[in-house]
């Protein structure tokens, strides 16, 4: 068993969470308290000590009330040596978010622009609950949960960072699946105003940006819906208000900024898939025999990583959360479908 | 004068290996220092190659002898650039997995194409010196003339890196095939009249005049 999945009403916070973290959390709360400072900090400023250098940020007040109830740690690695998770400032400054352009610094540098809020998201399909929903709205009451999740990027380089988000098949039970949903498809934001990669004149995408899952592995417990990260809400480069992080496959999966959720019944077609389908399959499953034709997937990079130590790792087979999720693709050649 | 130009360039083109070893020293390259040595190097690269290559034109049309004077040391250094970007290749990404190398120049083909184009700048490296020319005659010219096959496969080899977006790779191969089209016979005589014409204006000819 490499991560531990509890049930969300057999663990309280104090025995998933490490004593010493636990015990900074209230030893911090005690100086703030001291310092007669407690009414006036938000709640997810000190949830957020628990990460070092972590910029706070002004967060809806909807993500202030919940965070203060998360269930922390609900999800972490097994190995934390191993997988330990990366300082703040490489998982806000290095990443790929090609509305905001296409090299690594592109998305941190430009994505300022981008206003969340407000924020709608649409539901349509074959839902029994079809309409435009908020993200509060979309969450419903649900208790944020914090899951520490390796994430594996399809360019062979790998962090471990620590989300704040609902399952999605929470979410997706709530919307009302009819019997002819199969597929869920998601859709990003189009706003070339303040996105300037979809600006761009030489560039391959056809936006929006799109994804898809099937139905069965959207209702896997792993599948997320994330609205926050470090104990904070999400920055605006790391997909804010609300994206997806689907751990077992390659990142581009986990689809950022959510604008559109449609169940549907056909197999949707995906970005990365129209532009080179030799290259990106629909299932994107993380896969050490299967390579990128322009790069093995035997090993990856785990970030942060230095001169000396290139902390090259080998990959495994479903990013090493095989046993939630190899059933999904029991009867299925991942050769032909990857 | 002439040295001083010289030396000029030799810092110029030290300089931008200093700036990036700083930023790796001061931890401010990114999580992942070696691939932006990687990148770094390789587009430095190319820009050299591509400098190197607007040289003969530029002394064309200029008629100064400074752009002839530095071509062998910026051919050299475009050749250094291409070594340390296969060292930070195999081993930052590759971490020295000679399998992987294998594999990578059996199955890849921008790899491949990679390689070829360095072979073909070390190879001119090599037979950048007096002792070489002699040896070769007639036939180093031709060898040199190499070179533009070289920059075709380095373009190739970063075409086939992109994943999304040709913005910047669409400027160099502009430049690229702009520098080619003027090496063509007809465009380098053009080139040469036109140097004549802007370095030694005529007597009364019309824009002295009015």
């Amino acid at each position: 068993m490499l991560i531990h999945l509890r049930d969300r009403s057999a663990a309280r916070e104090n025995e998933v969470t490490p004593e010493t973290i636990y015990r900074s959390r209230r030893q911090f709360m005690a100086g703030v308290a001291a310092l007669g400072l407690a009414a006036g900090v938000p709640r997810s400023v000190w949830a957020s000590s628990e990460y070092p250098n972590v910029t706070s940020a002004d967060a809806p007040a909807w993500f202030d009330d919940r965070v203060a109830d998360t269930h922390w740690q609900a999800i972490t690695p097994e190995n934390p040596e191993l997988d330990k998770v990366a300082p703040f400032r490489d998982a806000t400054h290095y990443n790929n978010f090609y509305e905001f352009g296409s090299d690594k610094s592109d998305p941190a540098e430009h994505a300022g622009q981008l206003v969340t809020e407000p924020w709608s998201i649409k539901v349509d399909g074959e839902a029994g609950k079809p309409g435009q929903y908020s993200v509060p709205e979309l969450l419903s009451s649900d208790r944020l949960e914090e899951r520490i999740y390796r994430l594996r990027c399809v360019e062979a380089w790998s962090m471990v960072i620590p989300w704040l988000g609902v399952p999605l098949a929470d979410v997706i039970k709530r919307l009302e699946p009819t019997g002819n949903a199969k597929y869920v498809r998601f859709e990003t934001l189009e706003r070339p105003a303040q996105m300037p990669g979809q600006r761009s004149r030489f560039g391959l995408i056809d936006w929006p940006y799109q994804e898809g899952l099937r139905l069965d592995e959207a209702m896997n417990p792993l599948a997320f819906l994330a609205v926050g990260m470090y104990g904070r809400v999400l920055p605006n480069q790391n997909g804010a208000p609300i994206r997806l992080v689907v751990p077992w496959k390659y990142g581009f999966k986990s689809i950022k900024s959510i604008v559109r959720i449609s169940l549907v019944e056909d197999q949707p077609e995906t970005s990365w898939h129209q532009l080179a389908p030799n290259e990106y399959g629909f299932y994107a499953n993380v896969n050490p025999s299967v390579d990128h034709p322009r790069w093995s997937q035997a090993t990856e990079r785990r970030l942060p990583n230095s001169l000396f130590h290139p902390n090259v790792i080998d990959t495994r087979m479903f990013n090493g959360y095989g046993e939630q999720v190899a059933y999904l693709y029991r009867d299925m050649d991942l050769g032909k479908y990857y | 004068m002439i040295r001083v130009w010289r030396v000029a360039v030799f810092l110029a083109a030290l300089a931008p290996l200093l700036w990036w070893s700083w930023h790796v020293a001061m931890a401010a390259a990114g999580p992942e220092p070696g691939r932006y040595l990687l990148l770094n190097l390789g587009q430095g690269g190319l820009i050299l190659l591509l400098l190197t290559l607007s040289l003969t034109p530029l002394t064309r049309l200029t008629r100064w002898k400074g752009f002839s004077v530095i071509r062998r040391q910026l051919g050299l250094w475009t050749c250094s650039y291409g070594v340390l970007h296969l060292s930070c290749y195999l081993l930052f990404i590759l971490g020295l997995d000679w399998s992987a190398l294998g594999a990578d120049l059996s199955r890849r083909p921008y790899i491949i194409v990679g390689a070829l184009a360095l072979i073909i700048l070390i190879t001119l490296a090599i037979t950048s010196n007096r002792f070489a020319m002699k040896r070769l005659g007639r036939r180093w010219k031709s060898l040199h003339r190499f070179v533009y096959v070289a920059l075709a496969l380095v373009l190739l080899h970063f075409l086939w890196i992109v994943r999304a977006d040709l913005t910047q790779w669409s400027g160099y191969a502009l430049a690229g095939g702009a520098l080619m089209l003027l090496r063509l016979p007809p465009a380098a005589r053009a080139l040469s009249r036109l140097g004549r014409r802007i370095s030694t204006p005529r007597k009364g000819s019309g824009h002295l005049e009015s």
